[in-house]
């Protein structure tokens, strides 16, 4: 044997032996073929009852209970010995109306109907526009607030616009908190997020404000009220003309008014913005990410877990809403349509048998692929402790209803 | 061959709230469009790729690119399906370059941080961008069936759009911009803009599921696009569950009367092991599908009300894959929707 077949032949004997090593290990191939550990289930009542909690952030897509998640975890909160707000961002009618906070006035109100205890819940529903407002109105003079209350740019951005909605929620929560901090009115704040149509557009409002005040188009449209526009070079006069030739120059105007009216607020918007920012990093926060088990949703979610460990934010875990229950008997799905099919064949009358053994199949097909969607999930995100809330047939829409969905969170059977 | 609900429409629009699969039925509408041997275009405009994950393609570049073929029609034509990837940055360079021929100032405004100002802070312009792209590819004067310069030309355009809680404000941002800026070329391609969206070409679809919420928004969303003249299309019901009972059996089912003796005897009959965990388990099984379909039936009489046109799509147990999409798009295609 010369050293080439030598080689060969030990290179060979290698990848058998890892060949082996491979199949005693598991049964399965590809890269990631060893069987993950199970996600750690998510204590909501340890979350829930320390009193280093201050502030939970629900997120995740629409249409995965995010709100419903939010009011029964204040109320359970609240229900434990909390004195909890929730600010709720687009609640159903009905939920409103049960919680008392059907008027859009801005302020937290309190939530009638909760356990008698030490605990105590209000609740309130954003209003972009009014807290926009408040804002103007407490950092400018009255005729300055006036003039920026009353601009076009103003009225359109306020509240026609998308992505207000996000730099309003995180400003209102930084009020709460500090409105918290200074009377001690409140040692748990419970914030439901936007239905963003990214998930960037929440994460990224407080820090997209900051560069939007430190942007040099920003300081390019109040140049004119600050110096003479000529400092700027040639660059400046282009992008000047190429935004008038777009916008033309009575719009270039009016944006450059509203811009100069604002700039006083602009410190003010900074600091305010950086401070909820950190707020957002700090321990006494907590981040639940609000997932279905449909692969859009999880997608979502896993992309929101990347983003809020990017960003040094303290996640708490995941939650998977609307799963659907686990069948009682262990017969498969493929067995069942077989069994199924057998009886129609004996019988093509086969009353309901079949019927049944055809749902009971789907079941278990719609059950195996939500338990393969999470645990794929968990594969690329171990650690993530979760908690699974089974579908409920109906919407919530009074406070019974939430404290159901609260004990699912915590893991208890529904009362 | 059932003949369609919306002759004579070039631009599909497809909204729903988050969570009923308003992409899976706008990418099923494309596909049976497309296979009654038309050119059609899928847009989408959220950032998610979420075309190139249910076709199985590459992830979507800023440009029209063939993804699929419909179902051959009755004559075996099968019509194609090209998508795509709006994104507001690429459509504000491209937008600049085609209407203000902007050279070195274009590079100006990138310079000067315009570009990332006006798609990324300055809210509502992006959804100018957005609409104005889609509206680009609809316009006339494009031309069938090469791949010119001006870009081909398209017999319908699918897009999906924003969720219902957002659409009206999301297509009607033109008519915002139109009120803002006065006067000026942007006031002129936002007031063409208005005209094609809210002209017999286009129509306005809405996705829904059998629950409360769901349906009071797609209620809500319906009446918020006619409160700004935006021509409503058909609501489509997605996710229906299974209907293997009867109305008799459901009943039985839900009021606990099943004959219990009859399910062992079936069960029995058909080989399987019977013990008290399956029996009690079917029967507890069919008592919530009998719960859930009274819930979906309360619902399905509200969505009746609404006075459009309805088609409905079953929740396909193991997902949607290509294969998912093209039985939806028969489906629909049955219905009339296409």
């Amino acid at each position: 044997m010369n050293w080439l077949d030598c080689c060969a032949s030990r290179e060979w004997h290698e990848r058998e032996e890892w060949r082996e090593q491979m199949s005693t290990r598991t049964t399965r191939v590809g890269p990631l073929a060893t069987t993950p550990a199970p996600a750690p289930a998510l204590d909501v009542d340890a979350l829930l009852d320390d009193p280093a909690t201050e502030i939970i952030v629900c997120c995740g897509s629409g249409g995965v209970g995010k709100t419903t998640t939010s009011a029964a975890l204040a109320l359970r909160a609240a229900e434990r010995g909390r004195k909890v707000v929730v600010l709720t961002i687009d609640p159903a009618r009905r939920l409103a109306q049960s919680m008392g906070i059907e008027a859009l006035d801005n302020t937290p109100r309190p939530v009638t109907g909760i356990a008698a205890g030490t605990g105590s819940l209000d609740a309130m529903m954003l209003d972009m526009k009014r807290t926009f407002d408040e804002v103007v109105e407490s950092q400018a003079s009255p005729e300055k607030a006036k003039a920026i209350l009353e601009n076009p740019f103003y009225v359109a951005l306020s509240s026609s616009f998308a992505g207000t909605q996000e730099y309003m929620a995180m400003e209102k929560l930084g009020q709460l908190h500090r409105d918290a901090r200074a009377e001690g009115t409140y040692d748990l704040i419970v914030v439901d997020t936007p239905p963003s149509r990214s998930a960037l557009d929440f994460l990224d409002a407080p820090e997209r404000l900051s560069s939007f005040l430190d942007g040099k188009f920003i300081r390019l449209l109040l140049a004119p009220a600050r110096g003479p526009a000529k400092l700027m070079g040639v660059g400046f006069s282009l992008m000047t003309k190429a935004v008038t030739k777009i916008i033309g120059a009575t719009v270039l105007q009016d944006l450059q008014m509203f811009v100069t009216a604002f700039d006083t607020l602009f410190g003010g918007f900074r600091q305010r913005a950086q401070q909820t920012f950190e707020l957002l990093q700090a321990d006494g926060t907590a981040f639940l990410v609000v997932a279905a088990p449909e692969p859009d949703a999880l997608r979502e979610a896993a992309y929101f877990v990347e983003r809020l460990s990017g960003e040094h934010m303290p996640l708490a875990g995941l939650v998977v809403n609307r799963a659907s229950t686990k069948p009682a008997s262990d017969l498969g799905a493929d067995e069942a349509m077989a069994a199924a099919e057998r009886l129609r064949r004996r019988n093509s009358d086969a009353g309901i048998t079949p019927g049944l053994l055809h749902l009971h199949a789907d079941r278990v097909r719609i059950v195996e692929r939500e338990q393969l969607l999470r645990d794929r999930f968990t594969a690329a995100h171990p650690g993530v402790a979760t908690a699974v809330v089974p579908a409920l047939p109906s919407d919530v829409h009074d406070l019974d209803g939430l404290r159901r969905v609260g004990d699912l969170l915590a893991g208890k059977s529904a009362r | 061959m059932s003949t369609t609900d919306w002759p004579g429409v070039e631009l599909h629009v497809v909204t729903g709230k988050g969570g009923t699969g308003k992409s899976t039925v706008a990418a099923a509408l494309a596909l049976s469009l497309a296979s009654r041997g038309k050119d059609v275009l899928l847009c989408e405009v959220e950032g998610r790729q979420g075309i190139a994950q249910m076709f199985d393609v590459e992830p979507l570049p800023y440009e029209e690119r063939r993804i699929a073929a419909g179902l051959p029609d009755e004559n075996g034509v099968r019509g194609n399906v090209h998508a795509l990837h709006i994104d507001a940055e690429s459509a504000l360079l491209e937008y600049l370059a085609m209407y203000y021929k902007l050279g070195r100032a274009g590079k100006a405004l990138d310079r000067f941080g315009v570009i990332d100002f006006a798609t990324t802070i300055a809210p509502g312009v992006r959804d100018v961008l957005l609409t104005g792209k889609v509206f680009e590819a609809a316009k006339d004067g494009r031309k069938k069936g090469t791949s010119s310069k001006s870009g081909r030309q398209y017999d319908a355009i699918v897009l999906d759009a924003p969720p219902t809680g957002r659409i009206a404000q999301f297509l009607n941002v033109n008519g915002e911009l139109a009120g803002l800026a006065k006067a000026g070329p942007i006031k002129a391609q936002a007031d063409t803009v208005m005209t094609l969206f809210r002209s017999k070409r286009t129509v306005i679809h809405l996705v829904t599921v059998l629950e409360e919420m769901p349906v009071q928004e797609t209620a809500d969303g319906i009446a918020e696009l006619r409160a700004v003249d935006l021509p409503v299309g058909g609501v489509v019901v997605n996710l229906v569950r299974p209907q293997d009972l009867s109305p008799e059996q459901l009943a039985a089912a839900g009021d606990g009367s099943l004959d219990r003796e009859a399910l062992v005897a079936d069960l029995s009959a058909a080989g399987l092991d019977v013990d008290d965990a399956l029996v009690d388990g079917l029967l507890g099984e069919a008592r919530h599908h009998a719960e859930r379909r009274a819930l979906e039936d309360s619902q399905r009489a509200l969505v009746a009300r609404m006075g459009v046109p309805v088609y409905e799509l079953p929740r396909l147990p193991s997902g949607v894959d290509l294969g998912g999409l093209y039985e939806l798009a028969g489906l629909l295609r049955e219905q009339g929707m296409a």
